[in-house]
């Protein structure tokens, strides 16, 4: 009973959510307007890495990886649009006279699209296989994830005539032929990173409903467990795993169509950390939360760095102190409080005689 | 010949200062699960430590004992970081204890504040350290030489490694902190009082960053993020060492730092990076948990 309120409760608010979003357009300056077509594409990389941490438990600190190379790749196509066949601007600087064989598939926009997933995917299966199949996990998968994103960013600084160097891909003019600048394409754009938002958190939900999505919780509570059951808990990783750095990709190529440019700094380790805390605000293991997080805590920043902008690191340190400390279920898990103060006040007396006897609290699942 | 002996010595030079870092580390990581992303931060209070000691011996004291304040910079800014690690550890850490993804997040909020607290306090360019006169020169040894303070650091790093291992062998605390390490429960049972322990060990741990931070300063100029860059490299030497094992930060740190510059000397500095890392990956194949890692025969979670 309770559980089919919480569901409602969440619906409700999701519905919520999109309606503001897609009549966001009516009362906002285009310029508002654009900002929250780049806080959706920050919403979408938040399921996807709900889907890992909050769902099946593994802390990724190196989404920033896949995001970057959905946003890459979306940006080689753009980039040669944009040059119109000959070579393009940063690749004369840095002394290339030929297009690099990698870059030449890329003037069709199709290879593009489909590459936007598909690279992400390979490396995630690769990464995921090497590391799950061998139980490297915890925090020693969370090291190594962050090594993966500053090694890219490095690799990203360092070959200047492929990648654009530190100045990343910028300097695009038109996108399947209409140009980026005209205020139609850019709430055609809008409107198609809010479709992927919901098109992505529909499946997702399902997902997490199924069977398939209580492994996933099963293998964040006790993965031996699992394992004892039969399970190979490493497939289930891996997939979800891969699933997240397909929704990063494609989030990261909605991205460099709204923003203009991909640069190695939205791929390092500190863009990666702060997706962590879009998550953390919004509420872990629902995925609503991430959602919520994600514009919450992106519209935050937009307003303190136009204000005070040497206030946001303190903010945003201190908002990682005290959500996780004191509000791990984060801004989702308010909701709960009242009845939460409520059942601390009742069951005061007996629950100081059975905390030792019942070490396992089981937690409440809202999706 | 030549470059091949240079190239030795810039790898164990890097490995001597990935070491300084990954001591504390792999101490606070194998005792307490806590991950510390600001230990980098911490190496950056005992960089500016110095640059504070550097500048009062300018304003306040003769100018022929200058160069003696590389001493009183190397205690202090051990001194420092530790107490800034004590109130860290009193004030937030302990609720963090066998969180170790928590502590992760964390600590990462305290780098960040951090950071920006030394970017109000000193401002956000860099600023520099003059080196003490006796490092300046370098020891030549045929057609090669050696910077000494390169030398200086190693001697720095191999002084450390001695101090904690006597510490963690032959003394009464060290004992208590293997203990604490290898079973928790047990150690508190036969009557260690764990959690002073933890405070001590973090604070320890935080005090050789600051080590860390001050040989950094003769090295190369500091600002507020000088940690950032080298707290992936000092994780990374944990991981491969196995944490809380002694000898396996020092196998770690060699061999992400004799490693990668290897590496980057043959290929480009970041293709380096690319092959040390798969090299990790690899290694962690054969042995999840570091290859000194201490093994028990209870199921982990």
């Amino acid at each position: 009973m309770r559980k089919k309120i919480n569901s409602q409760w969440t619906t409700v608010l999701v519905i919520l959510i999109f309606i503001f979003l897609a009549t966001a357009p009516f009362y906002m300056s285009m310029f508002r307007v654009s900002l929250f077509g780049k806080y959706i594409c920050f919403a979408i990389v938040a399921i996807g890495l709900d889907m890992i941490w909050g769902y099946t438990g593994i802390l990724s600190l190196g989404h920033g990886v896949y995001f970057g190379l959905g946003a890459y790749c979306m940006a080689m196509y753009l980039k040669l649009e944009a040059s119109g066949g000959a070579l393009p601007d940063f690749m004369t600087w840095s002394g290339l006279s030929e297009l690099p064989a990698f870059w030449k598939p890329f003037a069709n926009p199709a290879f593009a699209l489909a590459m936007v997933v598909v690279v992400p995917v390979i490396l995630a299966i690769i990464i995921g296989y090497l590391t799950f199949l061998n139980r490297i996990k915890g925090v020693y998968f969370s090291i190594l994830s962050q090594a993966l994103a500053m090694i890219l960013s490095v690799l990203l600084v360092g070959s200047q005539g492929y990648t654009g160097g530190s100045n990343g891909l910028t300097n695009f003019s038109t996108i399947f032929g209409k140009s980026l600048s005209a205020p139609m394409t850019k709430l055609v754009l809008f409107y198609v990173a809010l479709a992927a938002l919901i098109l992505i958190f529909i499946p997702c939900r399902f997902l997490v409903k199924r069977r398939i999505g209580k492994i996933f919780i099963a293998i964040r509570d006790g993965e031996n467990r699992v394992r004892f059951t039969g399970y190979n808990p490493a497939k289930y990783k891996v997939f979800v795993y891969a699933l997240s750095a397909a929704i990063a990709g494609i989030a990261g190529a909605l991205y460099v169509t709204q923003v203009g440019i991909i640069s190695p700094n939205e791929v390092g380790i500190t863009p990666s950390v702060e997706m962590i805390i879009w998550v953390a605000v919004g509420g872990k293991g629902t995925l609503v939360g991430p959602i919520i997080g994600a514009l919450g805590v992106n519209a935050m920043k937009t307003a303190a760095s136009e204000n005070f902008p040497e206030v946001w690191s303190y903010f945003i340190g201190i908002l990682f102190v005290v959500v996780i400390l004191w509000l791990p279920g984060g801004l989702i898990s308010l909701k709960d409080l009242p009845a939460r103060i409520k059942k601390k006040f009742h069951k005061q007396s007996e629950q100081e005689d059975n905390e030792e006897i019942i070490p396992m609290i089981e937690e409440e699942q809202i999706c | 010949m030549e470059t091949l002996i240079m190239q030795i010595f810039n790898g164990f030079s890097v490995s001597s200062i990935l070491l300084l870092a990954a001591l504390g580390l792999a101490i606070t990581f194998g005792q307490m699960g806590i991950i510390n992303m600001a230990h980098g931060e911490f190496i950056m209070i005992g960089a500016y430590t110095t640059y504070v000691v550097q500048n009062l011996f300018r304003t306040y004291l003769p100018k022929n004992v200058f160069d003696m304040y590389c001493i009183a910079a190397l205690f202090l800014s051990f001194l420092v970081a530790a107490l800034f690690g004590t109130v860290l550890e009193k004030l937030i850490i302990r609720h963090l204890y066998g969180k170790p993804a928590e502590s992760l997040l964390v600590t990462w909020g305290i780098s960040l504040i951090l950071q920006q607290l030394a970017r109000s306090i000193f401002g956000a360019p860099n600023v520099a350290v003059d080196a003490p006169s006796f490092l300046e020169n370098s020891l030549k040894i045929g057609t090669i030489s050696f910077s000494y303070k390169r030398l200086f650091i190693l001697v720095i790093a191999i002084c450390c490694l001695v101090g904690v291992y006597v510490l963690m062998y032959r003394t009464k605390y060290g004992r208590n902190i293997r203990g604490v390490m290898q079973n928790r429960d047990m150690a508190a049972g036969l009557g260690v009082n764990t959690k002073q322990v933890d405070s001590l060990t973090f604070s320890m741990g935080c005090g050789l960053a600051g080590l860390a931070g001050a040989a950094l300063t003769w090295i190369g100029a500091i600002g507020p993020t000088l940690g950032t860059n080298y707290i992936v490299d000092a994780f990374m030497s944990v991981v491969v060492g196995g944490a809380g094992s002694i000898l396996g930060t020092v196998f770690g740190s060699v061999f992400i730092g004799l490693g990668g510059t290897t590496f980057e000397y043959l290929t480009d500095a970041s293709l380096g990076k690319v092959l040390i890392f798969v090299c990790v990956i690899i290694l962690l194949q054969f042995k999840p948990k570091g290859i000194f890692a201490i093994s028990g025969r209870a199921l982990e979670d």
